[in-house]
């Protein structure tokens, strides 16, 4: 430890050159961005329409005027796979938000009111924990009627929001004694002003690395209802056009430009997921960073 | 104090699984529409409208069923028809009850799921120490980033990939099914060797996704330990590596492991579900997806009520060997 203080940088900066200098973080970060590019632009180079059932002759293989071939229904894979990877990631994003939103406000009711507000939350979020996920997914998934992408992110995110409550709640209960917020509180502070002000912005740099959790988990909780055949059906995903493949056997029949792509998409998707998790850990976890 | 504990946490695994089963119970009544009806449209339409007045078999149905009572009497002939393990019956190959189609294919589920969880637990927690160890093989090391990569991805995304390489490609593995078509199954080496090869793929799939996840967690709690004054002391008396790394890394690096085993359990699970599906080998999540095509209503609800149970069920099971582990968890109370 040096007793000369540096000059501060300014905050953006600051909070910049951690990003830089964790590599997993940054190709984390642009795998997604490419994703989302793709997402975004391809649109404007191959027409929406091909991704209908019957637009084209069904089981080409690739070829110059399908670039990824199309499926037995006539569907352009590459038309597809542009029309599906928004809505796997809109879900994803959706149940990631609501999950954490409903999990944050909840853990931060909990830490900081305490008393019996604390135990409901608590017992709420324990109960919720130990019964198995897959079951109540499965469950209402197999009773809706008619399921879409957002009623999907939905029950996803009813099912996730445990997590965040439990972990917020540790962290409020450890700020709430520090004595910045004493300082708050002798001064006049109000309780929701005090957790707005003084608590929540101290959780954000973790809150984003749960946010990126949360959407890793939602994918692969909807890919999975999905494969079972539980996803929307007027919408094209990820995992129903993995569905579909799977269901007229395609790898079987060695239609390998039909599923492949799909896979291809979602792993990308994944990793770029992991790296940036990984990166955002080190970079909130200080332990990890002076240690591994 | 053990038995204090145990009590405690048996209370939590009743409600746990009482809770389980009130949900399976009151989601599909929540839902509008009617599942008996909507099923026997189903019937009708595919077996070009033969099976006669719908309305007056529905009821039928229903008073069999007992569909048409106050709900609080449906909630009780519910618990009393599962204390006599009666699921109700299978719709879709109609003589057959829930609990004995289920029965069928719990052996190969039990099989795989226990066979690939012990390998990959025991494969990846060596794994992961070994990567964390310095005087490690490098060639350990290096296996770091790619089972972190592997590990991220859904089980059933490498099981189609194994699928494409090893049983279209190649043709060495069988493309599905859990034993050969030809073979009487017995207690015979055949059956054994045939079964094995069968399950060989979809194993292959589960043990590659699940090794990572462990391997990533021991990494992380032996490089904690490492640091302990018990390990510099353990290399200041001269023990051998070989030692301090079985004994003094390893054994005290394990217990956030368990941990982990029983919060994954469940994806654990549903992972495996997805995998049967992918290589139609005959097991649960096999059973699962043919219920949910031909909308087998209540085998759907028995796997799913299975599940719940199971998963309570190992997760009591662990919470009684950490104690063992760990007496200080028994003490301290949770």
């Amino acid at each position: 430890m040096s007793l000369a203080v540096p000059d501060a940088p300014s905050p953006a900066r600051a909070v910049a050159s951690r990003v830089l200098r964790e590599p997993m973080l940054v190709a984390g970060l642009a795998l997604l961005l490419a994703i989302l590019m793709i997402a975004a632009l391809l649109p404007l180079a191959v027409d929406p329409g091909l991704a209908q059932v019957g637009a084209t002759l069904p089981r080409q293989p690739p070829s110059a005027e399908h670039l990824l071939g199309t499926d037995v229904q006539g569907r352009d894979v590459l038309a597809s796979l542009v029309a599906a990877t928004p809505q796997t990631l809109k879900i994803g994003l959706l149940a990631g938000i609501i999950g954490l939103t409903v999990g944050t406000l909840l853990g931060l009711a909990a830490g900081f009111f305490g008393g019996l507000v604390d135990t409901v939350i608590r017992v709420a979020a324990d109960v919720m924990m130990t019964i198995p996920g897959i079951a109540v997914l499965l469950l209402v998934a197999t009773n809706v009627r008619a399921m879409s992408v957002e009623l999907m992110a939905v029950i996803v995110a009813s099912l996730s929001w445990m997590t965040a409550t439990r972990t917020v709640r540790a962290q409020t209960l450890s700020l709430r004694e520090r004595s910045y917020v004493d300082v708050a509180r002798l001064s006049g502070d109000g309780g929701v002003r005090l957790v707005l002000v003084e608590i929540l912005p101290n959780l954000l740099p973790f809150l984003a690395a749960s946010f990126v959790t949360a959407v890793s988990r939602a994918i692969l909780a909807t890919i999975g209802l999905e494969a079972l055949g539980l996803g929307p059906q007027n919408d094209l995903t990820l995992g129903m056009m993995i569905y579909w493949a799977q269901f007229y056997s395609a790898i079987l029949r060695g239609l390998w430009w039909w599923w492949a792509p799909p896979v291809a998409m979602i792993a990308l998707i994944f990793v770029g997921l992991l790296l940036t998790s990984a990166g955002l850990d080190r970079i909130v976890n200080v332990r990890l960073r002076t240690t591994a | 104090m053990y038995l204090a504990y145990v009590a405690r946490r048996f209370g939590m695994m009743l409600v746990v699984i009482a809770l389980a089963v009130t949900i399976n119970f009151v989601i599909p009544r929540l839902m509008p529409g009617d599942p008996i009806e909507q099923q026997l449209n189903q019937l009708a339409a595919s077996g070009g409208g033969q099976i006669g007045d719908v309305q007056a078999i529905a009821a039928a149905y229903r008073a069999k069923f007992g569909l048409d009572q106050p709900m609080l009497a449906q909630y009780a002939n519910y618990w009393k028809a599962l204390f006599s393990l009666d699921l109700g019956v299978s719709l879709a190959h109609h003589p057959a009850t829930v609990a004995e189609t289920i029965l069928a294919g719990l052996p190969w589920t039990v099989g795989l799921l226990g066979f690939t969880t012990l390998v990959s637990f025991a494969l990846g927690t060596w794994l992961g120490a070994r990567m964390a160890w310095p005087r490690g093989s490098r060639i350990v090391k290096a296996l770091g980033v790619p089972v972190l990569l592997v590990s991220a991805l859904p089980y059933f995304l490498i099981g189609l990939v194994l699928l494409f390489l090893f049983a279209t490609v190649l043709k060495v593995f069988p493309a599905g099914g859990g034993h050969p078509f030809t073979l009487q199954l017995g207690w015979t080496w055949e059956s054994v060797r045939g079964i094995a090869y069968h399950a060989a793929l979809p194993a292959a799939s589960i043990i590659l996704a699940e090794v990572g996840a462990w391997a990533i967690g021991m990494r992380g709690m032996v490089v904690s330990v490492l640091g302990e004054d018990y390990i510099t002391l353990a290399e200041a008396k001269g023990l051998p590596d070989r030692r301090i790394f079985l004994w003094y890394g390893m054994r005290n690096a394990m217990l956030p492991q368990f941990t982990v085993l029983a919060l994954t359990l469940g994806h654990i699970v549903s992972g495996a579900i997805l995998v049967e599906v992918v290589f139609a080998y005959p097991g649960i999540g096999y059973q699962l997806y043919q219920a949910i095509q031909t909308k087998d209503y209540f085998v759907i609800q028995g796997i799913i009520l299975l599940l719940s149970v199971s998963i309570a069920l190992a997760m009591f099971l662990l919470d009684l060997v950490y104690p063992l582990i760990d007496p200080r968890i028994a003490a301290g109370g949770r």
